[in-house]
C-alpha cells in the first residue's frame, strides 16, 4: 500500500460533505477498511460549500493533492448543493492547467454515507494517482 | 485564547494504532493551547465530567475533543461545553477513530496524521464565535407515508398521543403486504383477523386523515414546519358518493385485469375492490384494461352504480397538508420470479411465488383457499419450497438475508399439510434463519410434527416432466444429487426495496443505500432517526423486517415524532448563513441559487438593496457562501476563514 512508510507521505487534502461522504468515510471506518494514510479531511456542510479557491488555496500553499466528495446526483442533503459544486469543480479541474498544476492532482467525486468500500477505493487510486505524480512543486510544474 | 485538547483512547480503538501520549505531547506546543491531556473513555461520564473541570482549572476558553466522529458525539461534548458555562460553537472534534485509527496500519504514520488532524481543529476552533440558537413554533400533525402494518401501527400511536396524523397510501387500500397474508408465523394466528381490527381503526380514528390511492408529489420545509403536495390519483370513482356494494365489480364485462392485490394469481375486472376488509372499501377503475377507456365505449358500470359514482372524466388531483414531521413506512417489494430463468419463474405456470401462494392458502383468495396448481387447477400432493429464491446471490444484486422467507416457508409447509393431509412438501434451504421468540421451535415443528423434509442444498434446475415439475438439486449434507418431482414449486423470492424508494427519498433528503433501502441515523442507537431531523422510519422501507419488528418500529417512530411534539418550540440551528450588509453590493446571486428560497431581497433605509436570510429557513448548507463574489454572506461555524484556518493549518507553504 503507498504511503505507509510516514517519510514518504504526501500531503492530500480531502473536502467532504457531512451527510454522505463523510459518512461514508466514517463507514469505512467502522468497518476497518484499510487505507493510505496521506489524507486529511476537512468536513464541510455540502460540496456545494466549497470554494474552489480552497482547493487552489491548498495546492498553491503545499497540498500535493486535493479530493472532493459530495452527495451523488439527486440525493444530496440540501436539494441540489452538489449541482452547484459539479459546475464549479468541473470549471475548476480545467482551470488548473493554466495556473500551472497539473489537473489530475484534483479530483471530484460521489459517495454516499454507506458506501465504506467506494470510499476506499477512491482513497487507495487518489492517493496512487497523487504518489505517482510526487510532490508538488509549484515552480518546476508552472 | 485558551484552547484545551482532550485526546481520547477510546480504549484501545485509538490507543491501539495511535500513540496517544506523543500526540498530546505534540499538540500542547501549539501556541493557544492551554491543556493537553489523554483519557482512557473521553464520552464516559468522568471523561465528560474531567472536561468541565479542565475548563475551570485551567480557564479554557474554546476546547477541542479528538476521538471519533463528528456524526457520533458532537453533541455529547458540544451539551458538556455547554454546562461548563461556554458557548457549545467553541467546539470542535478531531475524528482520529473512524479515519484514522480504524483505517491506518502504519502506527508511526496514524500518529503524525492524528497531531495534523488536531491541528487543523485546534486552527478551526481558534476562529469559532459564539452562536445563539433562536426558537421557531413547530406545527403538531405528523405525515405516515404508507399504510401498510408499519404505518398504521405508527398512525395510531400518534393518534392516540392526541397529533393529527395524515396517511398517505399509495394503493387503494391501507393494509400493505400483511394483508395479502394468510396466517402469521409463528403463532399461526390469521392475517386479516388481527390486522382487520387496526385497518378499521385507522378508518375510524378522528386524528387520522386517510389518503388512499395517493402519493407524495413534494415535500417542502423542515422540521417543525413541511408543506406536503400529495397527489391523489384519478380513481374514475367519486369516493364521496361510492358504498362499496361492489354491483359494478360483478357485472363489468373486463374480466382480464390485473389483479395487484393478488399478485397476478388469477384475473381481477377493470373495475374492482381490491380485497372484502379494503379500508376503504371503495371501487376503483383500472384504465389500461377498462373498455370505456381502452376502446372508448362500455359504461355498464355507471349504467349500474345505484349512487352514480362512477367518473370516467376523473384527473388527478394535488392536495396541500401542512405537518411538522414525517414518518416514513413506504415498505418494500418482492423480487420478480422471472429474474430466475432457471428455476422458470414465469415460464412455467406452477414455478410461483411465495406471495402467491399465501394468496392461494387464503380463505378470501381467488381460490377460497383450496390450494390448486395454477396450470390445471389440480390439488397439489407433493409440494417444494426454495428458500433463498434471489436472496444471498451476488449474482442477482441481492448478498443481503431477506429475513422473513425461512420462517414463512416453515409456515406455508405447515399449512400445506393441513389443507391436504396427504401431501408431503420439501424444503430446499442454505441455513435455517429463524433467531426469533418461538421462531427455531416453529421451523421445528414443521420437520418433526408436519412431516416437512428439509434438503441442505442449492436448486440447480427446475423443468417440466408430463404433469410434473422436477427439482434437481444438490444435498450438501449427503454430499449427492437430488431430484424432487414435485406438483407445485414455491419460491421464497428476495426482499427488494421499493422501485420508487430512491424518488421518495429524494423528496424527503434521506439516504439510501446501494439496494434502495433508507438510512437509519446510527445502526445501534438511532435506528428510526434519519440524518433529516424530523423525518423517521419505520418497518421494510429501512430493510427487510418481519411483522413484530415492523409494528415495534412504528411504535418507536411514533414515540419520537411525540418527544419532539411535547414541546412548543423548537430550537434552529444557528449555524445558517448571515449577511454582511457593509459589504453586500446586492447582486442577489444568492437569492437566486439557494435551494431553500431562505434569502429574500431587502431595501435598507438609504435605498440600498442587500441580501436578507430569513435564519429559520435556512438550512444551512453554504451553497451561497460559495457563490457571494465578495464574501458578504457567510455560514455560521463555516465560514470562509474558520475552513481556510484548516487549510493552512496544513498546507504551511
Amino acid at each position: 500500500m503507498s504511503g505507509v512508510d510516514p517519510k514518504q507521505e504526501l500531503r492530500i487534502v480531502g473536502f467532504l460533505c457531512n451527510w454522505c461522504s463523510y459518512g461514508g468515510a466514517d463507514t469505512a471506518g467502522v468497518s476497518r477498511f484499510k487505507q493510505p494514510t496521506d489524507l486529511r479531511i476537512i468536513r464541510v456542510p455540502c460540496s456545494g460549500r466549497v470554494d474552489p479557491l480552497f482547493v487552489v488555496k491548498a495546492l498553491i500553499n503545499g497540498a500535493d493533492g486535493v479530493l472532493v466528495s459530495g452527495c451523488h446526483p439527486r440525493d444530496c442533503h440540501y436539494s441540489d448543493g452538489n449541482f452547484y459544486a459539479r459546475r464549479r469543480l468541473e470549471m475548476l479541474k480545467r482551470l488548473l492547467s493554466f495556473l500551472g498544476i497539473d489537473n489530475r492532482r484534483f479530483h471530484y467525486t460521489w459517495i454516499s454515507a454507506s458506501e465504506g468500500a467506494r470510499w476506499q477505493q477512491t482513497v487507495k487510486d487518489f492517493t496512487e494517482v497523487i504518489h505517482k505524480l510526487g510532490p508538488l512543486n509549484i515552480k518546476r510544474e508552472a | 485564547m485558551r484552547v484545551g485538547v482532550f485526546i481520547c483512547h477510546c480504549g484501545n480503538n485509538i490507543a491501539g494504532t495511535v500513540d496517544v501520549k506523543a500526540v498530546a505531547e505534540e499538540i500542547r506546543k501549539i501556541p493557544g493551547v492551554a491543556h493537553a491531556t489523554t483519557y482512557m473513555y473521553t464520552c464516559s461520564e468522568p471523561g465528560q465530567d474531567e472536561i468541565k473541570e479542565a475548563i475551570k482549572k485551567y480557564n479554557l476558553n474554546r476546547i477541542v475533543v479528538a476521538a471519533c466522529s463528528p456524526r457520533m458525539h458532537e453533541l455529547t461534548f458540544r451539551r458538556t461545553i455547554e454546562k461548563a458555562g461556554l458557548n457549545k460553537y467553541y467546539f470542535e472534534m478531531a475524528n482520529i477513530r473512524e479515519h484514522i485509527s480504524w483505517v491506518g496500519e502504519n502506527k508511526e504514520a496514524n500518529t503524525k496524521k492524528a497531531i495534523d488532524v488536531i491541528t487543523m481543529a485546534v486552527a478551526k476552533v481558534m476562529q469559532d464565535k459564539p452562536l445563539f440558537s433562536s426558537s421557531f413554533k413547530i406545527n403538531k400533525r405528523v405525515l405516515v407515508i404508507g399504510g401498510g402494518v408499519a404505518g398504521m401501527q405508527a398512525a395510531l400511536d400518534c393518534g392516540d398521543g392526541g397529533l393529527e396524523v395524515v396517511l398517505v397510501e399509495k394503493s387503494p387500500s391501507v393494509g400493505g403486504m400483511m394483508s395479502r397474508l394468510d396466517k402469521t408465523f409463528p403463532t399461526i394466528d390469521c392475517s386479516i383477523c388481527i390486522l382487520g381490527p387496526k385497518m378499521v381503526d385507522v378508518a375510524q380514528h378522528e386524528k387520522i386523515k386517510l389518503y388512499a390511492y395517493s402519493e407524495i408529489e413534494d415535500i417542502k420545509g423542515y422540521v417543525g414546519n413541511y408543506q406536503i403536495k400529495i397527489r391523489k390519483k384519478a380513481t374514475y370513482v367519486d369516493w364521496t358518493k361510492c358504498t362499496g356494494c361492489g354491483a359494478c365489480m360483478e357485472k363489468c364485462p373486463s374480466r382480464n385485469a390485473y389483479d395487484y392485490f393478488n399478485f397476478g394469481v388469477a384475473p381481477t375486472r377493470a373495475i374492482n375492490i381490491p380485497f372484502p376488509q379494503a379500508i376503504p372499501k371503495k371501487a376503483k377503475i383500472d384504465p389500461n384494461y377498462c373498455r370505456q377507456f381502452t376502446k372508448g365505449k362500455c359504461g355498464v358500470c355507471a349504467k349500474i352504480c345505484p349512487t352514480k359514482a362512477i367518473n370516467y372524466e376523473m384527473q388527478d388531483e394535488i392536495v396541500t397538508e401542512d405537518v411538522g414531521a414525517i414518518i416514513v413506512a413506504s415498505g418494500y417489494s418482492l423480487l420478480d420470479i422471472e429474474r430466475l430463468p432457471e428455476y422458470g419463474g414465469g415460464r412455467f405456470p406452477d414455478v410461483i411465488s411465495g406471495i402467491q401462494y399465501e394468496r392461494l392458502l387464503n380463505a378470501s383468495g381467488p381460490t377460497a383457499g383450496h390450494i390448486l396448481r395454477p396450470s390445471d387447477n389440480t390439488e397439489p400432493k407433493t409440494v417444494v419450497f426454495v428458500a433463498c429464491a434471489g436472496s444471498r446471490d451476488k449474482s442477482i444484486g441481492v448478498p443481503y438475508c431477506s429475513n422473513f422467507c425461512c420462517m414463512y416457508i416453515a409456515k406455508q409447509a405447515i399449512l400445506t399439510k393441513d389443507h391436504i393431509p396427504d401431501s408431503q412438501s420439501y424444503v430446499f434451504y442454505m441455513d435455517i434463519r429463524s433467531p426469533g421468540k418461538g421462531y427455531d421451535e416453529f421451523t421445528r415443528r414443521a420437520q418433526e410434527d408436519y412431516g416437512v423434509k428439509y434438503i441442505r442444498g442449492r436448486v440447480s434446475r427446475i423443468y417440466p416432466k408430463g404433469k410434473k415439475m422436477v427439482v434437481r438439486g444438490a444435498d450438501t449434507l449427503l454430499g449427492t444429487q437430488v431430484e424432487v418431482e414435485a406438483d407445485l414449486v414455491v419460491l421464497g423470492t428476495a426482499v427488494l426495496s421499493n422501485p420508487d424508494a430512491a424518488r421518495l427519498a429524494e423528496k424527503l433528503h434521506i439516504s439510501y443505500d446501494t439496494f434502495g433501502f433508507y438510512v437509519e441515523s446510527h445502526p445501534k442507537l438511532r435506528p428510526v432517526e434519519t440524518n433529516t431531523s424530523g423525518v423517521f422510519l419505520a418497518g421494510a422501507c429501512q430493510g427487510p423486517k418481519d411483522i413484530p419488528a415492523s409494528v415495534g418500529q412504528g411504535s418507536a417512530a411514533a414515540s419520537k415524532v411525540l418527544a419532539l411534539f411535547s414541546k412548543d418550540m423548537l430550537e434552529s440551528d444557528p449555524a445558517v448563513a448571515k449577511v454582511n450588509i457593509n459589504k453586500c453590493v446586492g447582486c442577489l446571486k444568492c437569492v437566486r441559487t439557494c435551494p431553500f428560497q431562505a434569502i429574500k431581497e431587502n431595501q435598507l433605509r438609504d435605498g440600498r438593496i442587500v441580501a436578507d436570510v430569513i435564519e429559520t429557513v435556512c438550512a444551512g448548507c453554504g451553497v451561497c457562501t460559495s457563490t457571494c463574489p465578495c464574501g458578504a454572506i457567510q455560514l455560521q461555524h463555516f465560514t470562509d476563514n474558520q475552513i481556510l484556518a484548516e487549510v493552512n493549518a496544513l498546507c504551511q507553504g
